[in-house]
């Protein structure tokens, strides 16, 4: 089956694109011949029912299924304007997340002190100058809406702030390292709604200075919050476009029905 | 435009001054970096097979003294001989007779530890309440966690004098004290086990059976223990591993004079106890008697071997139960 | 009407069974806790008497009042220094490499296989594979150096097997986390692997040790000699560099061995001393064992995931 796909035009800068990306957990083939485009500086939704795959296409930008056994990756996604193809046995992982960062669907931040989560990603980087740390350490909890709540507490412990606060932690170790794309998975499906609304607003705030590509299961979510929506079904790309396209007026039924709530 | 990376190409485009160069910066470490991931993890295996060297230096280390004593006594000679007697001028090498003290102990010791064990466990997982678990897992531990020289000590010097009041002809060396000690010693390794093995059957069997009218003692005896069985079964052998490989407190409070008999209101010597006998001793390295040590190490390790897979065999079945 | 009375009588009667067994699984219990309780006042009773400073700071003597522990409980020290030196990184590494690095073949279950059989092989084994191999074949006689290496060798599937629990016990997404920022395998493992899990390590570490200052059979069968009445060289004193491990190549002897030493004479005066010395032997044993629990139950309530 091929995908719908709605480029914009004038097309917008791109920052990343899959091609043909297939993949295998095991015999399992969980993607099945994903291509599409990630612009900068712009949010792309992947939405979808559950197990259509967003997740794992997600966790391709940034190498995650390498941490497991029995995976395989067949295609490219390729970083612009370097052309790095991520997948490619030769590159590095690591060298990968120090570029695309993720925030995970449960906020996890490590049990340390907020000022040493957010320092994580700078210190794996090496950097050990304290004023350095500093001052990028309030600059990316400034990012993330945060410094207000915990400029007086950055050496208490992570796990006392609340949920949306942690998440909005996890954001600030992410955006501390400079990353260029920012993968986000479900980040609020654990959170109430008011913690929901704040890292909504975030997301649109930072996306000035990072790419981003969020999977959400909830689609006011990503009509409220993305440029571009991908509706992924069964391992496959049905249907991508400009967020308000997709949802006014969906070229193909599948997406009709999804977002209408006929199933899923 | 479908161009793999090369170390250079991938500092390009980061937008933020450290980013660039600390990404080059990190590129250019990559080998170094891959080697030094690489050297700690042939550290950690290294370490990690210290369990499969320790294994062969002990097969090895008795099978190169054993085959020294092998050269002169027959193997026939040893499994068949009726006297112990590796140090008299007319020496003698039946292993029977050590075999015999610990058949002897083990099974007095296994003749409390197993109905003890097994009955505490089924109180402890079908009948008590959590705050009586609670205290009582912890102090049953415990006996498991007191040295075994102190439970010799204690044979020796409190149960044989209260045994030799109800029979005063008890020597004061016997089997049957050092017994009831390892029993006691023994019983949280069976009950342990065999709890554990009990609370993995699911709460919907249970329910099944009290559904029915039955009381917990019936749905014990009826369900529970019949789908516990393997485990339980492999808590029996551990029992069994542990008293067959208990030395000191026989070496203490049996007496260490190899004696051909299974009545455990004698003295005898264990093959365990033989061991430490000689240790005590002063044998010359290399001479017979030094090797027979080995010969009986060889012949427990054995024994115990044999106990061990047919333990890890019977827990592999329950595992597959559910 | 019948069937109904019959019934119930037929319940009575299963009743009764339950109740009868509940005492039964009662005085069984009271069976173990009956014999740690006479065991505890028959070392007391016997022992507290001869509990005075002295007992600790002489030398054992052929005259019972006089006899004390030091060579003993100053040899344990020094084993049990040297068990640790060996058996914590040993264990601790090996633990880390099946948890996170092994992979799924024959060779990592050879090596597990391995560490699950020789938790069940006994104590006295240990001794004849110290005994021909580090006291003969690699010639470090009858020293703490043996001792120490072979209850290191006892321990260590104790130590493996709970850091692997301590580690399993550590949530997938927080390596996840982790590794999203960027860091190696390595920096995982030393930035939050062995921090998060050093309260399961340390109560596995204390555990053994506390194993190993019991145990008997293998030091005497290395040749621990039971009548020492000297003690052995300073640690790190004397001129370096080798005058410095002089301790290590010394004979010595440990309290279990003293204990065994003093309950095997006649005399029941001696006998005392056996008491005395195991009420020592096994406060250390229960407090380390407690301490461990203790130790567990504090460090693990600052850690949140």
């Amino acid at each position: 089956m091929t995908s719908t796909i709605t480029l914009p035009n004038p097309p917008p800068s791109l920052k990343a694109e899959s091609k043909k990306l297939d993949f295998y957990y095991g015999d399992f083939k969980a993607l099945k011949g994903v291509s599409m485009p990630v612009y900068e500086h712009k949010v792309t939704a992947l939405i979808g029912p559950s197990g259509c795959g967003k997740s794992t296409y997600l966790r391709c930008f940034n190498r995650m299924h390498d941490l497991y056994p029995g995976h395989r990756y067949d295609g490219s996604i390729h970083l612009h304007p370097d052309e790095v193809d991520v997948l490619h046995s030769s590159v590095d992982p690591i060298e990968v997340r120090m570029r695309v960062s993720m925030v995970f669907q449960k906020p996890n931040p490590f049990p340390k002190s907020i000022f040493e989560n957010v320092a994580y990603g700078l210190r794996v980087r090496g950097e050990r100058s304290r004023t350095f740390l500093e001052d990028k350490i309030e600059a990316a909890l400034k990012g993330a809406a945060l410094w207000d709540e915990v400029k007086d507490r950055l050496d208490e412990v992570a796990v006392n702030l609340s949920g949306g606060q942690q998440q909005r932690l996890c954001i600030a170790r992410s955006l501390a390292t400079d990353p260029e794309i920012l993968l986000f998975d479900e980040p609020t499906s654990a959170l109430d709604p008011i913690a929901t609304g704040s890292i909504e607003e975030l997301i649109g705030e930072i996306k000035s200075k990072v790419t981003v590509l969020i999977v959400t299961h909830n689609m006011q979510q990503a009509a409220r919050v993305s440029d571009y929506t991908a509706y992924m079904y069964l391992g496959e790309l049905i249907e991508f476009g400009d967020t308000k396209d997709i949802f006014m007026k969906p070229r193909r039924k599948e997406t009709e029905d999804y977002i209408t709530g006929r199933f899923g | 435009m479908a161009v793999t990376s090369t170390t250079s190409t991938l500092a390009v485009t980061s937008p933020s001054i450290t980013g660039a160069a600390k990404l080059a910066e990190y590129a250019r470490s990559k080998a170094r970096r891959r080697r030094t991931e690489r050297v700690i993890e042939s550290v950690l295996l290294l370490a990690a097979c210290v369990s499969v060297f320790t294994t062969i230096g002990i097969v090895y280390i008795l099978v190169r003294e054993s085959a020294s004593f092998f050269a002169h006594v027959p193997l026939w000679t040893f499994l068949t001989d009726t006297q112990w007697t590796p140090l008299f001028d007319d020496a003698h090498f039946g292993i029977l007779v050590l075999l015999a003290g610990t058949v002897s102990s083990s099974a007095v010791a296994l003749s409390i530890a197993i109905p003890l064990g097994t009955i505490i466990a089924i109180y402890l997982s079908e009948f008590a309440g959590h705050k009586t678990r609670e205290i009582m897992k912890p102090l049953l531990e415990m006996l498991s966690g007191v040295p075994t020289i102190i439970y010799g000590y204690f044979a020796l010097l409190f149960v044989t004098p209260m045994l030799q009041k109800l029979y005063p002809e008890l020597p004061g060396f016997n089997v049957l004290s050092a017994g009831i000690v390892m029993g006691v010693m023994i019983i949280p390794y069976v009950s342990s086990l065999s709890e554990d093995a009990m609370r993995a059957v699911p709460m919907s069997l249970r329910e099944g059976s009290y559904a029915m009218g039955a009381t917990r003692f019936q749905t014990a005896v009826k369900v529970v223990v019949p789908a516990a069985l393997s485990g339980i079964a492999a808590a029996y052998i551990l029992g069994i591993s542990r008293a067959v490989g208990e030395t000191m407190i026989l070496a203490v409070a049996a007496g260490m004079q190899p004696n051909l008999t299974l009545n455990p209101l004698e003295p005898a010597a264990t093959i365990t106890s033989y061991i430490v006998q000689v240790a005590l001793g002063d044998l010359p390295h290399g001479s017979i008697g030094y090797q027979t040590i080995f010969a009986a190490g060889l012949t427990l390790m054995l024994l115990t071997l044999f106990f061990n897979l047919i333990g890890y065999w019977m827990r592999r079945k329950y595992r597959e139960a559910y | 009407m019948d069937r109904k009375s019959e019934l119930r009588a037929i319940i009575r009667a299963h009743k009764r069974w339950d109740a009868l067994f509940g005492m039964f699984g009662l005085l069984a219990m009271m069976v173990g806790v009956l014999t740690l309780a006479a065991l505890f006042a028959n070392m007391a009773i016997d022992g507290i008497p001869r509990l005075t400073g002295d007992f600790f700071t002489s030398f054992p003597s052929r005259r019972a009042g006089q006899a004390g522990i030091l060579s003993a409980w100053i040899g344990s020290v020094l084993v049990m220094f040297v068990t640790a030196i060996v058996a914590v990184p040993l264990g601790i590494a090996g633990a880390i490499y099946l948890e996170e690095y092994a992979r799924k073949n024959w060779f990592t279950d050879v090596i597990e296989i391995n560490i699950t059989n020789l938790a069940g092989v006994p104590s006295i084994v240990y001794g004849l594979l110290a005994l021909g191999l580090f006291v003969y074949t690699f010639g470090f006689g009858q020293s703490i150096l043996s001792a120490g290496l072979t209850l290191a060798l006892l321990i260590l599937p104790i130590v493996i097997v709970t850091t692997r629990e301590a580690l399993r016990s550590i949530p997938q997404h927080i390596r996840e986390g982790a590794y999203a920022c960027g860091a190696s395998q390595w920096q995982v493992v030393k930035h939050h692997l062995l921090p998060y899990g050093l309260p399961g390590i340390l109560t596995g570490v204390i555990i053994g040790l506390a194993r190993a200052i019991g145990e008997t059979a293998p030091i005497i069968t290395i040749g621990a000699l039971t009548f020492i009445a000297f003690l052995p060289p300073v640690p790190f004193t004397g001129e370096p560099p080798a005058g410095m491990l002089d301790w290590v190549f010394s004979p010595f002897t440990v309290m279990p061995i003293q204990i065994f030493n003093w309950t095997s004479r006649p005399d029941p005066a001696f006998h005392q001393n056996a008491a005395a010395a195991s009420f020592v032997l096994v406060f250390m044993t229960l407090g380390m064992n407690g301490l461990a629990i203790w130790l567990r139950y504090r460090l693990r309530k600052n850690i949140k995931w």
